[in-house]
């Protein structure tokens, strides 16, 4: 460790040199941002400073980056567009005829790599920080599958599904979007501020990748492997981002929510969560203890059916073609009750159809199974309980 | 009569003898007339894409795609405009010009040559075949990423494994055949350091192609092989790595855009002395730079990949090489602005295409340095960031430079001048589009905006409308471009002469314009 501290010396000096262009690109920023209309700017037109330490770092690197490339480009270009106006042949009609200088090539050979040596420093300094992911104080435990995050709280053993809550009329122009339009999720992983949160991303299917932008976390979810990533965010608020590596037909909808709560909040919401959990268990005892109706089954199935089937199945169960086979008439759905739960339990391997026995309750599954051989014309008449899927596990 | 026995075909209908002509040809400029021509219509093919894709993209929510055909747009977009568009032009390029250049009478191998182009429409056809099978066109990207390509591909994704590698091969054949060329065909007394730059840069290309397509083949061979044959090269759950394939397909892929470039650099170095009436500055560093370019391009395929969880000293390793490109890049922009500096230039439309090339390609060196910065990556990788990048080195890279080739050597193959003040007003038609449809995408990267998604956050609204309209003009501009050409190739704006414009120097200036069929049969010397 001792070996590190000049490191850490040079890396507060640079951070100090750097500030300073930091500000002159902010106010110029500024300048140009006033004289552009106003619905533009909704977006803006900087890399995002984020909430961590990391992440401010990371945007005074762009800026220095940046300015270097705007100086470099000020000088090339600048020189460029001077010799376009000087040297037409319309006034400089005698060519020079130099081809060749010795000086000047080792000069602009070695002063670029002088700046780069420059810009590689500091860059230097911040990777190493953030590729040190000990003493972490919360781990969690991130699963992409397509097109979800599974969060897991490993040191407590709380768990759940975060899927994208934006209604699919918004998607398709029926109804008008709402503000976080495709970054809303039903539940966002909740994180302790001031404390260092470890993340640990796998994948369950293809390559996902996890990037909450005001961190400046970006890590690759990558089936059979474990990645590592932290962040440490001081403010509480909400944050949000999205998938970042193609990972299939809903790519697009598959966004990242945190909420960023106080220590103690977070202690007593992790409290909620197993109470909660606990209460499901006597839910699920409960819902298998009775029979229930077509009339009570139906509409829980068919919202089942919108948030977890309709993107690839279709809302009217018409599928899309051979990858995302029809549910109006199927095979399955109109067939043998026994394969209808097998296949929604355990999916097809190495298909979309991903296995829904660990993320849908027992009545869940059974109203959607119910729903998908009453609904679109399938009209089969029969019920599933909860009790069979229970059994079918 | 006699004597003409063998050169005359037997009596055949002529659109019949005509086709044959076209298919058996083994005249390099007739070659290189296909492969332009073929390019260019891959060139329409991709671009149509482009505008199906654009057109979605111009406002959120989904209009008129699915997402899943949105993907298939993009991967097919992004593989047609590689494979079929830039490269097949480079090549068709070359066979033009590198045998009028170096003073050979054709290429080496005029059979192979005729061999490579005709695999490509059949290598197309298989590939865009895959729209019209079930399932739907390969929908994973054109960077092929397993598993996603392996388990979850399409039925069609085999055909895409076999007509990429038709496509290999033909680039290999081609690349041999350069080679051969130029190391044996060179008129006496031309020298390796006298060779005209765009020989140069074809002939370093031509060995990184011969290094890397066979390393594609092998990546897209496991492919097949993790597909059909149970093989695990690239799932965990066998004992494979997802990863693995991108280091393989990366290793591959970054001297694939230098394979894009490097041809391109050649042209500029060719049209700017011409218009500047200066001998171009620095011709041994221009040399160098292009070969220390073509060997770092090997040691930075990392910076595609460090999101992947690669260890820090990986992830340093590559971050240094990254940047160490941009050291013989910018010898190259100081080189040319320096031959401009104090000559006696004038703005023709090939002149015009170059500036405009080497004005928005350092544009895109910028911000590729940028990326270099691992810290900074993480928050660029896979936004429109890097979109932004990569069309700002590749369309004005390659695109542009293309495009100013064609309009500087046209009247020699055509031996007609093209209208001058269409080109003009093509060039700026063409700036203006380009970028106001790449430009704002930087923007939209910087604030959060995944690449290749079919539908995103609100804040993105307005720039993804104003890339949609650009994208719209950039494409209008593509047919303005192909009425230019015929117009000249039909007469245009009158015969040109044989040296075509006042201070071109090197041997193809020294023919007739247009090239008769056969040329150099006696080599020239040069001194
Ligand atoms: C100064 C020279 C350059 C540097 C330092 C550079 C750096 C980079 C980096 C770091 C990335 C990865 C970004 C990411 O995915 O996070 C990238 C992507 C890319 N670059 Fe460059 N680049 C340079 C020049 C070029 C040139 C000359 C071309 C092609 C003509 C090119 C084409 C591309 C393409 C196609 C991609 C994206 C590939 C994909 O993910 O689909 N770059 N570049
Ligand atoms: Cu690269």
């Amino acid at each position: 460790m001792r070996a590190c501290r000049p490191i850490a010396t040079i890396s507060a000096g640079v951070g100090a040199m750097i500030r300073f262009p930091a500000l002159l690109y902010r106010s110029l920023l500024a300048g140009l941002l006033l004289t552009l209309p106003h619905s533009v700017l909704a977006q803006g037109w900087d890399m995002r400073e984020g909430v961590t330490d990391i992440s401010q770092r990371i945007q005074t690197l762009h800026h220095v980056s940046l300015f270097v490339c705007l100086a470099v480009g000020i000088l090339v270009f600048g020189a460029m567009f001077y010799t376009i106006i000087a040297h037409r042949r319309s006034v400089h009609p005698e060519p020079a005829n130099f081809h060749e200088s010795t000086k000047v090539e080792v000069i602009w050979t070695l002063i670029p790599t002088l700046i780069l040596i420059g810009m590689a420093v500091p860059a230097t300094i911040t990777l190493r920080d953030i590729e040190d992911n000990s003493d972490a104080d919360v781990t969690v435990l991130i699963t992409g599958s397509q097109w979800k995050w599974h969060y897991q709280y490993v040191d407590v053993g709380i768990g759940f599904y975060s899927n994208l809550s934006t209604p699919l009329e918004q998607i398709n122009n029926e109804q008008e979007k709402g503000e976080h339009y495709l970054l809303e999720v039903d539940n966002p992983l909740v994180i302790p501020s001031g404390l260092k949160v470890r993340f640990l991303t796998a994948s369950d299917d293809v390559i996902h990748s996890w990037w909450v932008p005001d961190f400046a976390v970006k890590q690759d979810a990558i089936p059979g492997f474990i990645n590592e990533a932290w962040t440490l965010v001081d403010v509480p608020g909400v944050y949000r981002g999205q998938c970042t590596e193609l990972c299939g037909m809903n790519h697009a909808y598959m966004p990242v929510v945190v909420e960023v709560v106080s220590a103690e909040e977070f202690n007593t919401w992790i409290e909620d969560q197993r109470i909660a959990m606990e209460l499901a268990g006597e839910a699920a005892v409960a819902a298998r203890s009775r029979d229930w109706s077509m009339e009570e089954l139906m509409p829980i199935g068919e919202a089942v059916y919108i948030q977890h089937c309709a993107t690839c199945h279709q809302p009217d169960g018409s599928g899309q073609g051979i990858t995302y086979p029809a549910q109006a008439g199927s095979l399955i759905a109109t067939g043998p009750v026994d394969v209808h739960i097998d296949r929604v339990l355990n999916g097809v391997v190495d298909t979309e159809m991903q296995s829904w026995a660990p993320q849908l309750s027992d009545l869940d599954i059974a109203a959607v199974i119910t729903y998908e051989r009453n609904a679109f014309g399938n009209d089969m008449g029969d019920l599933v309980q909860p009790l069979t899927i229970f059994n079918s596990r | 009569m006699i004597a003409h026995a063998d050169t005359i075909p037997p009596a055949r209908h002529p659109l019949i003898a005509w086709i044959l002509r076209w298919i058996l040809t083994t005249n390099h400029k007739e070659i290189g007339t296909l492969y332009l021509c073929f390019s260019f219509l891959m060139f329409i093919a991709g671009g149509a894409m482009a505008m199906v894709f654009r057109l979605e993209l111009a406002q959120p929510g989904l209009q008129y795609l699915g997402a899943d055909f949105y993907n298939q747009m993009v991967t097919l977009h992004g593989l047609i405009m590689v494979f079929g568009a830039v490269m097949p032009a480079f090549v068709g390029l070359a066979n033009w010009m590198i045998p009028l250049m170096i003073g050979a009478p054709d290429m080496a191998l005029p059979r192979l040559n005729n061999f490579s182009f005709w695999i490509l429409p059949f290598a197309f056809f298989m590939l865009l075949s895959s729209l019209f099978m079930q399932g739907g066109a390969p929908n994973f990207g054109w960077t092929l990423y397993a598993p996603l390509s392996t388990t979850y591909g399409p039925p069609s994704t085999d055909y895409l494994i076999f007509g990429v590698h038709l496509m290999g091969i033909s680039s290999i054949l081609g690349a041999i055949n350069i080679i051969v060329t130029i190391f044996n065909l060179r008129a006496p007394g031309m020298t390796l350091m006298k060779m005209p730059l765009f020989v140069w840069t074809w002939l370093i290309t031509a060995f990184l192609l011969i290094m890397v397509m066979p390393v594609l083949a092998g990546a897209v061979t496991m492919m097949l092989t993790d597909r059909h044959f149970g093989t695990s090269f690239f799932s965990a759950a066998g004992g494979g790595d997802p990863v693995m394939f991108q280091h393989v397909f990366w290793f591959f892929g970054h001297p694939e855009v230098y394979i894009m470039i490097l041809p391109g650099f050649g042209i500029a170095s060719q049209i700017i002395p011409t218009f500047a009436r200066k001998k171009l500055f620095g011709y041994n560093s221009m040399v160098y730079a292009t070969a220390s370019i073509a060997f770092l391009s090997f040691i930075v395929w990392g910076h595609h990949m460090f999101t992947t969880g690669m260890p820090l000293v990986a992830e340093l390793f590559f971050m240094y090489m990254t940047m160490l490109i941009a050291v013989p890049t910018g010898v190259k922009v100081f080189n040319w602005v320096a031959t401009m500096w104090r000559g006696a230039m004038t703005f023709e439309t090939p002149m015009l295409f170059a500036v405009g090339f080497v004005v928005m390609f350092t544009i895109g060196g910028f911000s590729g340095l940028m990326l270099a910065i691992v810290p900074a990556d993480f928050q660029y990788h896979d936004t429109f960031f890097v979109v932004a990048h990569l069309h700002y080195v590749l369309y004005p890279g390659a695109i542009f430079a293309m495009m100013g080739a064609i309009y500087y050597w046209l009247p020699k193959w055509c031996g007609n001048m093209y209208n001058e003040r269409l080109g003009k007003i093509h060039f700026w038609t063409a700036v203006f589009g380009l970028n106001l449809t790449f430009f704002p995408m930087h923007f939209a990267g910087l604030g959060g905006m995944p690449r290749r998604i079919v539908d995103y956050a609100l804040p993105f609204a307005d720039l993804n409308l104003v890339s949609s309209i650009g994208a719209g003009i950039l494409g209008l501009t593509q047919f303005l471009f192909l009425y230019i050409v015929v117009d000249a190739v039909r007469g245009g704006s009158g015969k040109a002469t044989g040296q075509v414009w006042d201070s071109a120097e090197g041997l193809e200036w020294t023919l007739p314009s247009p090239a008769p069929l056969h040329t150099f049969h006696k080599p020239p010397q040069v001194d």
